[in-house]
């Protein structure tokens, strides 16, 4: 029982499943979307995108490469998020809304293949 | 990156709290009415204040709840940031990383060279010497050696060009390797590591990794050198031997050894004349390995001796005082008031000064020897103004620069040694004469395509070119240029000792000259250029360029339609 092994995979999965709480709804309407949950999914991102550095192998690359796809998806729609609402002449409409998730939604497509990854590794290394 | 994990995580965590809070913390905006601050907001007040910027409260004035919070957070942000910084930086401070960034940049130094550079591992007083022969005449060098301080010393010391340099051991062929011992322009590798087995580990090294460029080593026990001969070390190097070399040279030919090192000295030094050593007894004080090598040396020469050291005689052909050379009763009993000569050949600097002044005391007109240690003593030793000084690393840089950058330099001095006196005092005193005391410029020329294009075509065509019709002025073709053929190696195997200006050369031939800088660079310009070429055999002005070729001939051509004359015409080629 490794508990920098456990750490690890509770981060990743923790990452997708909060990034997929925040996605899951209709598109353009802001009740479905929490903001609270769009910032706790930027936070376990990072935390885990940090999680992975260090890592020389090949697969340990792309792993990386995958949680900084993630994180730039999400942090562009946490960005959009605070134009909508403080720059923006009209505020958070329902386009904006949309943007703001469908930007999510790329970024949770980075976290499946990232675990998807992680359940390769662990299958790899069968002990 | 590894290290950057706990901080950077922390730094998240920190500010993430911080921020949740900010934004769940109930405050009041201008009119009273219960707001919450945006993430964006949050945001931004976290930021400034982590850094310890601090602007102020935005968008309104906090309330106490808020100000309750945001007193815990900064608090926690500010160690946080302090924390994550601290680590950054003592990361990029780390040794190794240093380390291995300086070797990444030497790696990619070396490989950028593109001159011919020679490879010296070993920068102690012998290296710094050689490097700054090498850089005197122009030549790249890459130093290894493992002491960090003296690598640091070679950025204070200043070259003309840049000398990457690693401090790692040389021993470890990896390390060669790094340093270009296989890059295409390395022309040669010097050992001169104060351990012979060092030098022995480069000898083989070089070897068997590029066995076609010349490895220099120095060695002196003389085991290891001949393990280095064994396995085909083209120049071993002890500077005891040479040094025995030039004594015995110098007891039965002085004109031969002021000769000699007037042509190996480092150049741009003056040789001062000096007084040759007499025949007759002398005193070798210390019977290390530089006391037994001129014992040896002396023997041949058959030169009569006294031995004094401290330990019991091993030697018993010769006597043998045991006593320590600086006092005066042990220099009294081997007779120093009628000696000739005295050799100090401890291994101490101090004692060897003390002897030459304890004999000259006793007898003024004593040739006195001394061994020089140490480079850095040499203030104490040009004060005390012996006849010779034999420095070991000099003599080791000397022989280093006389192989590598003349390589014809080597079997002419050979034949000088076997010269007679009268011979060596006639060349001594004219070449002396014409170039002054001051170490000449010594280079050899080959006459080939790359050496010397335009002669070589020359000689193809069967043209006659003799010797003394190539050493005259590009300027004037009167004026001789400064400069003396010293050596002809014929590619059939001949060679000529000062060959007569009217040698014939061949293609393929290689000559060793001596003389000024400039001549050096005028003979270039004639033997590559052929306009040139053709005004100093011929006396006459080529015609440049093509169109002006065609006009010359078709001139001539006219004229020798005409009346038949003698004239030496200038005929274009």
């Amino acid at each position: 029982m490794n508990l920098e092994k456990v750490i690890f995979g509770f981060f990743i999965v923790l990452a997708a499943t909060l990034n997929f709480g925040f996605f899951v709804g209709d598109i353009d309407n802001p009740a479905h979307h929490d903001i609270y949950e769009l910032f706790a999914a930027i936070v376990v991102s990072l935390i885990a995108t940090v999680l992975k550095f260090g890592d020389r192998t090949q697969i340990g690359a792309v792993h990386l490469s995958t949680s900084l796809v993630a994180d730039l998806q999400l942090i562009a729609a946490a960005m959009v998020w605070g134009y909508a609402a403080h720059v923006s002449p009209d505020g958070v409409t329902p386009e904006m809304v949309a943007r703001v998730v469908s930007l999510s939604g790329g970024a949770l497509f980075a976290n499946v293949v990232s675990v998807v990854i992680l359940i390769a590794e662990t299958i790899m290394q069968r002990r | 990156m590894r290290r950057l994990r706990a901080p950077l995580i922390l730094l998240i965590s920190i500010l993430s709290i911080s921020v949740l809070g900010l934004t769940l913390a109930p405050g009041v905006d201008a009119d009273g009415n219960r707001t919450h601050l945006s993430f964006f907001h949050a945001l931004y007040f976290m930021s400034y204040t982590a850094t310890t910027i601090g602007f102020g409260e935005i968008p309104d004035a906090f309330t106490d709840q808020q100000r309750l919070w945001v007193t815990f957070c900064i608090y926690l942000s500010v160690v946080g940031w302090a924390y994550t910084v601290g680590t950054v930086f003592t990361l990029l401070a780390d040794r190794s990383l240093q380390q291995a960034l300086r070797t990444q940049s030497f790696l990619r130094a070396v490989q950028r060279l593109r001159e011919p550079f020679l490879l010296v591992c070993g920068y102690g007083e012998t290296g710094r010497l050689l490097c700054a022969g090498l850089d005197h005449l122009g030549y790249r060098a890459v130093v290894v050696e493992r002491d960090e301080v003296k690598v640091g010393e070679i950025e204070l010391h200043s070259y003309r060009a840049d000398v990457p340099a690693l401090a790692a051991d040389a021993r470890n062929p990896e390390i060669l390797k790094f340093a270009g011992l296989d890059h295409p322009n390395c022309i040669g590798v010097v050992a001169l590591t104060d351990d012979d087995s060092a030098n022995l580990a480069i000898a083989i090294a070089a070897r068997l990794l590029a066995p076609k460029i010349p490895a220099l080593c120095r060695a002196e026990v003389p085991e290891v050198a001949a393990n280095m001969a064994s396995f085909g070390t083209r120049h071993i190097i002890n500077p005891f031997e040479k040094f025995a070399e030039y004594l015995a040279l110098a007891l039965h030919a002085p004109a031969a050894w002021q000769l000699l090192i007037w042509l190996t000295g480092l150049p741009g030094s003056t040789v001062e004349q000096q007084r040759d050593p007499p025949k007759g007894e002398w005193i070798v004080c210390g019977h290390g390995r530089f006391g037994q090598m001129l014992v040896h040396a002396m023997e041949r020469e058959s030169v009569p001796l006294t031995i004094i050291d401290r330990l019991p005689p091993d030697d018993l052909t010769h006597r043998w005082v045991q006593g320590d050379g600086t006092g005066a009763s042990a220099l009294e009993q081997a007779r120093v008031r009628h000696a000739a000569g005295i050799v100090a050949a401890t291994g101490n600097d101090v004692d060897n000064l003390s002897i030459a002044v304890t004999a000259r005391e006793l007898n003024p007109n004593l040739f006195v020897i001394l061994r020089q240690n140490h480079y850095a003593n040499h203030a104490l030793f040009e004060a005390y103004d012996s006849d010779v000084d034999v420095v070991p690393s000099k003599i080791i840089a000397h022989e280093c620069l006389a192989i590598l950058t003349t390589p014809l330099l080597v079997p002419f001095l050979e034949a000088v040694k076997r010269r007679g006196e009268a011979w060596c005092e006639k060349w001594l005193t004219t070449l002396t004469g014409r170039f002054g005391w001051q170490v000449p410029a010594v280079w050899s020329e080959r006459i080939d395509l790359s050496g010397a294009p335009a002669l070589h075509r020359l000689l193809l065509d069967d043209t006659l070119a003799l010797l003394g019709q190539l050493l005259r002025s590009p300027s004037n073709r009167d004026d001789l240029l400064g400069c003396v053929a010293l050596y002809l190696y014929r590619k059939d195997g001949e060679h000529l000792l000062m060959p007569p200006t009217d040698t014939e050369i061949r293609a393929g031939d290689e000559i060793l000259f001596v003389g000024t800088p400039d001549a050096r660079s005028e003979l270039t310009l004639t033997l590559s250029h052929e306009h040139v070429l053709g005004y100093v055999l011929t006396g006459c002005e080529q015609p440049g360029g093509w169109v002006w070729e065609k006009l010359a001939r078709r001139k001539q051509a006219i004229a020798a339609r005409g009346a038949d004359r003698t004239g030496h015409g200038c005929a274009p080629r």
